[in-house]
């Protein structure tokens, strides 16, 4: 690999293990230098486990993880170069601003004068640098959440780590937080790995996403990669509103495979490279909420097909509406923009589903 | 219904009071101010006090070098006691509160055993452990190191052995309790930021554990400067502490101007330290552990 993309943190078949509870399965994975990661999930799927592991807050069962090419296994915590923003910031309540932000400086012997004109730029990059004498009480939990950053990377970490850094603000200074954190990341450049179990976050800011479930990786991939193609049931239902029905295999023609689903009948789905079906192969179907398009008449094709259905009850958001269809007595969801008005429940209406929009997934 | 009586509600708080405030006036407001009438009074060589407004007890307790030295003694004992609980109770402090131990509660249990037993009978059992006849000796007989009972017992040291025993676990539950409430991610920042684990210690834990340390300590020299068992007990002829020159005054020899003084001399300078503490950490620390 060139310059550009070195690996900043290389996990390798890292097991994390509580006497016979199994937090962290067999897991790799590669971060490249400079990315901005996530690791997305529900509570308890591991990912915080993996988090720390990388941090040296947690040891490792098995396998190796290695920082900037070094084996860290062995490594304590406090060499290994690391920033970590702790989801409570936990900013040191006995030591101003300015001594929470030199605090990592001081223990890597930055002279006096220099670290504070560090702890200057830190505090500037973090929108903050009148806060200097403050007391970390003084200030307002996304102040607090910004002093933690700062302090994080005014010692230049090899990778930063962001556990669950916006889940205790509120849902408007979590946003502007979102936006805040990459627009700095992106100007730092440095390696990041963030913790969350929320998808609109996961989505928003990663270049590439991990999604755990129960001690296991998913899925890795951009975040469309992770949305659009999803890997698993469990990716395709964890991430937005997806309809998930069983299906099986009457035939493939070169990208498109043909399905049947009980009560839907015959439904067409594109294939990737990757995968090899085969006729009477049972299989999961999942298709995004919002690629179901509704209409009074449509017209099937090589590409689509088209279902008739019912609305049954209609979920009125504003720009959209998330409509629950009867098809053969078979429930499912659609979100659709809304023209003016929302469709009625009661009406009959036409669903057209594009073949490309339609994942095969593993039964 | 609320009243919407805006005087009756300002009342409220006063009426709910007035059984405790009552309690604490009858029982501890007259009876200081009694003690304080008491020591402006004259001892007659024939034994009648004389009651009146006289200086001379007051003016007695604050010149006589003898009381003078005693105040020194107890203050140095009360300081000792309080150093080596500070520094004994951490330990086991810091393991309570940071211990995976499913069963923390047993082991603040096992803190609070000694409080089941009187205070006097602890105290005497030191002299089944470091008397004459005592554990100690006995063993150090047995193993030949000495054939003789080594006197151990009646020195200020046992004194302070004494007062360590009974208000060790007073310092270990305060510093628990500040202990406690550290969050321990403040540890795994100040890790991650480049400390070791003792220079984690020394930047985060420590100093977020000191209004605990302080206030163990404070309860610890207050409770330690007035006690008049442990010196009694085990102390030898020379150890009395101030509080056994107001039971010498007052039981002995029926003193009442005279140890009435006394004990307004100590009372005024344990206030004068808990107003200091007071002004540096505030009392809300001691209530913690209480609450």
């Amino acid at each position: 690999m060139g310059d550009g993309t070195q690996t900043a943190v290389d996990l390798q078949s890292v097991v994390k293990r509580y006497g016979t509870f199994t937090a962290v399965h067999e897991t790799d994975l590669e971060i490249p230098e400079g990315s901005f990661l996530t690791l997305l999930g529900p509570s308890g799927c591991g990912k915080t486990t993996t988090l720390r592991m990388i941090a040296g807050l947690t040891s490792i069962t098995e396998g190796e993880i290695r920082i900037k090419g070094r084996r860290v296994n062995d490594l304590p915590i406090h060499k290994r170069n690391l920033g970590i923003v702790f989801q409570n910031y936990a900013l040191f309540p006995h030591k101003t601003v300015f001594e929470n932000v030199a605090f990592g400086l001081k223990y890597r012997g930055v002279a006096k004068a220099e670290a504070a004109k560090r702890v200057k730029e830190a505090l500037e990059l973090v929108q903050l640098p009148q806060m200097a004498d403050r007391m970390p009480s003084q200030l307002s939990g996304g102040q607090q959440q910004r002093i933690a950053l700062a302090r994080a990377i005014v010692v230049q970490p090899d990778v930063l780590l962001l556990d669950e850094p916006l889940s205790a603000l509120d849902a408007n200074l979590r946003e502007d937080m979102r936006i805040e954190l990459k627009r700095i990341q992106d100007t730092l450049g440095i390696t990041t790995v963030f913790v969350t179990h929320d998808q609109s976050e996961a989505l928003a800011m990663s270049d590439q996403i991990v999604v755990m479930s129960a001690g296991h990786v998913e899925q890795v991939g951009t975040p469309e990669e992770v949305y659009n193609r999803p890997a698993s049931e469990f990716v395709a239902s964890f991430l937005g509103n997806s309809n998930i029905v069983a299906a099986s295999v009457t035939g493939v023609d070169g990208g498109v495979a043909k399905l049947e689903v009980d009560g839907l009948g015959p439904i067409l789905a594109s294939v990737t490279g990757d995968q090899t079906l085969s006729a009477g192969q049972k299989v999961k179907l999942s298709i995004r909420a919002e690629k179901l398009a509704l209409s009074d008449t449509a017209e099937a094709g090589a590409d689509a097909t088209v279902l008739d259905a019912r609305v049954t009850t209609v979920d009125y958001q504003g720009q959209v509406a998330r409509y629950f269809l009867d098809a053969g007595g078979r429930q499912l969801q659609a979100i659709n923009p809304i023209d003016e008005h929302p469709l009625s429940e009661g009406k009959q209406v036409s669903v057209r589903i594009r073949a490309r929009d339609c994942v095969v997934l593993p039964a | 219904m609320a009243s919407l009586d805006p005087m009756d509600n300002a009342w409220r708080p006063w009426r709910l009071l007035a059984p405790a405030l009552s309690a604490i006036f009858l029982l501890l407001v007259v009876p200081v101010a009694f003690i304080v009438v008491y020591s402006f009074w004259l001892r007659t060589a024939t034994g009648a006090d004389i009651a009146g407004f006289h200086l001379d007890n007051w003016i007695e307790v604050l010149t006589d070098p003898f009381y003078r030295d005693i105040m020194g003694f107890t203050i140095w004992i009360a300081f000792a006691t309080t150093v080596v609980c500070a520094v004994a109770g951490y330990v086991p402090a810091y393991f309570i509160a940071t211990t995976q131990f499913k069963h923390k509660a047993f082991l603040l249990l096992l803190l609070m055993l000694p409080f089941w037993i009187s205070y006097i009978i602890r105290t005497m059992s030191w002299i089944n452990i470091l008397g004459s006849s005592g554990i100690v000796n006995a063993a150090l007989i047995w193993i030949g190191l000495t054939d003789e009972p080594i006197q151990m017992l009646y020195n200020q040291w046992t004194v302070i052995v004494g007062l360590v025993h009974f208000l060790l676990p007073f310092m270990i539950l305060n510093i628990y309790v500040s202990l406690y409430g550290i969050d321990r991610n403040l540890v795994d920042a100040a890790r991650s930021l480049g400390c070791t684990g003792w220079q984690a210690f020394r930047e985060v834990t420590l100093p977020l554990s000191l209004p605990g340390l302080a206030a163990g300590s404070l309860l610890c020299f207050v409770l330690g400067a007035g006690t008049y068992i442990t010196p009694l007990v085990l102390g030898g002829p020379t150890d009395a502490m101030f509080a056994n020159l107001v039971f010498d005054a007052i039981i002995t020899q029926l003193n009442w101007p005279l140890g009435s003084a006394l004990s307004l001399v100590l009372l005024i300078l344990l206030g004068c330290v808990v107003a200091v503490y007071n002004r540096f950490a505030g009392m809300g620390q001691i209530a913690k552990s209480f609450g």
